[in-house]
């Protein structure tokens, strides 16, 4: 079977984790408002520059909302009996999960474009670049795939997972520089580092504030590592569960 | 030809053994029950032989394909109705059945004019726009069976797929299934339901314990059990079952308003129910000879004990 017709398939999956999951107005809504809370709320009577906020704005904005979905959706589909009906089915583990991640990539896309188009309105043109844009689709897949590897273990109940999920993702916002730039986080830097929202953050900071803890092109080529690396855990912990699960 | 092989297919589950050791062939074309009690191993076989789960040890074919080595190739041959309702409820019916056909690889043109074709043909084309949550259980399980047709399969997995469903729903399915039959398709269906093996079937396995304890036509089941024909009597006045058991009787079964009762000599037992309605005054209304049902086989074999494992399992 080749790799062309797994793809076409994995689209397949993609087309329905939108119609099923994300086309829904309180899934949008709370794309948008957690971070926005969350911004608020760390904002409010601090007085802080706009271009510092954005980036870490930015950064939420994306994170949660490309792995607000992919956590639940195996352990959903495993108790609704679907996802027996996947695995049955003529595609190949990696295409489903592929599929489940591209949607939630496009998902993110769609919410952080009104943080960017924000961002141009607020900061002007100059804010986002080449780099942001390739960095962000890349971070959108990286997130994506952590989204699905917490989903690995085999149960079927989501709350579960949304519990592993929100103990994993908040201590992750708190260690990448959205709040405290990682330069002046002191003994907690080297956390910094083993989170990919960090790099994420460098490159949007890097793009709007023009400042940054690394260089672009080294946020750019280790998110992309995050990315590959998380892809491949993924997959190798569903196979490793997928026999656990029904 | 064959179209499914199992071969020496083993299943442990956290060393409680579920499928032990078993082999069997599936002609194509042919309709062949796999038969047992519940926790049988009914399921684990079939979801070892749609490579859903890996067997422990042993080997799966469906057609030339090692299910295991060529998943895609085996998977694209077959089409699957599992257990339990599993279209995605939050999709329209039609959109149920255009996912698999993206599934299988088949061309928008051609799956657009398939599922509106197995839409009509499963009586529910004038909802195929509905979400399947509004469905009815019946309506669900024409689109899965309608789902597992998609993609013109060779070969139909079906789970227990008439459990629960209203008698129009079950009629519409086994008319399908005898019709998909006669189009070549071989069939392997899983049943608690005795009766619809016995009607639908060419081969059936009895399932027990996760062994397979027979293997052969309905009716060369029935007669390697040929010892327990029965009588079947109606009394015109209800009475205790008890008083029927006479001489040569090894069983008494109440079935609505009728008793069975089960002997090696109905010829025996005849003058003695006639006997108990002339002493008791209380007429009989029918009375018929039965051979060994299926039904019968089928309790014979799987009341025993499960197997003490050498394995320690």
């Amino acid at each position: 079977m080749n790799i062309f017709e797994q793809l076409k398939r994995s689209f397949a999956i993609t087309k329905k984790d939108l119609f099923i999951y994300y086309f829904k107005g309180p899934i949008i809504i709370q794309g948008l408002l957690i971070p926005a809370f969350l911004f608020i709320a760390f904002s409010f009577k601090r007085n802080m520059p706009l271009g510092f906020l954005m980036p870490g704005l930015l950064g939420m904005a994306l994170f949660f909302a490309v792995s607000a979905i992919t956590p639940v959706i195996a352990p959903w589909e495993t108790r609704m009996k679907t996802f027996e009906r996947l695995v049955s089915s003529p595609i190949s583990l990696w295409a489903i999960i592929l599929g489940d991640i591209v949607a939630s990539v496009l998902f993110g896309l769609f919410i952080t474009s009104f943080i960017l188009l924000f961002s141009v309105i607020l900061l002007g043109a100059g804010a986002i670049n080449f780099s942001l844009i390739l960095g962000t689709i890349i971070a959108a897949f990286c997130f994506s795939a952590l989204g699905t590897l917490i989903s690995a273990p085999p149960v079927d109940n989501p709350s579960n997972i949304m519990l592993l999920a929100t103990l994993i993702k908040f201590p992750l916002i708190f260690i990448s520089g959205v709040f405290i730039p990682v330069a002046e986080m002191g003994g907690f830097k080297i956390l910094s580092y083993f989170s990919p929202l960090t790099y994420f953050v460098d490159l949007a900071r890097h793009s709007i504030q023009r400042v940054s803890y690394f260089t672009s092109f080294v946020d750019l080529i280790v998110l992309f590592g995050f990315a590959i690396l998380l892809f491949i855990v993924s997959i190798k912990w569903h196979e490793k569960s997928l026999a656990k699960r029904f | 030809m064959r179209a499914i092989q199992a071969k020496n297919l083993t299943k442990d589950f956290n060393g409680l053994r579920a499928v032990d050791n078993i082999s069997f062939e599936v002609r194509m074309g042919e309709i062949f029950g796999l038969l047992g009690p519940n926790g049988a191993g009914k399921t684990t076989t079939i979801r070892i032989l749609t490579g859903v789960l890996p067997p422990t040890r042993g080997k799966a074919y469906i057609g030339k394909h090692n299910i295991q080595k060529n998943p895609i190739e085996a998977k694209q041959l077959m089409g699957i109705v599992p257990e339990m309702a599993n279209a995605y409820i939050d999709l329209s019916a039609l959109r149920n059945l255009l996912l698999i056909g993206e599934l299988y690889g088949i061309e928008k043109e051609k799956r657009i004019k398939k599922a509106e074709n197995l839409l009509k043909l499963f009586g529910v084309y004038k909802k195929r726009n509905q979400k399947v949550k509004t469905f009815s259980k019946g309506m669900k399980q024409r689109i899965i069976l309608a789902m597992a047709l998609m993609n013109d399969s060779k070969i139909l997995f079906l789970d227990e797929p008439i459990v629960g469903l209203d008698v129009e729903s079950v009629r519409l399915i086994r008319g399908l299934i005898g019709k998909f039959n006669g189009k070549g398709i071989t069939i392997f269906l899983t049943t608690h339901n005795i009766e619809e093996a016995n009607q639908l079937c060419d081969r059936v396995a009895i399932m027990n314990y996760g062994k397979i304890v027979a293997i052969d036509r309905p009716e060369n089941l029935r007669r390697t059990i040929q010892s327990t024909a029965s009588v079947e009597v109606a009394f015109k006045e209800t009475l205790d079952p008890n008083g029927l058991k006479f001489e040569g009787v090894i069983r008494v079964k109440k079935i609505g308003d009728k008793f069975r009762l089960y002997t090696e000599k109905p010829e025996d037992v005849i003058p003695l129910l006639v006997q108990h309605s002339r002493l008791s005054g209380n007429k009989i209304i029918t009375l018929n000879t039965l051979g060994p049902s299926l039904e019968d086989v089928f309790v014979k074999l799987t009341k025993d004990k499960p197997p003490i494992n050498k394995e320690g399992f």
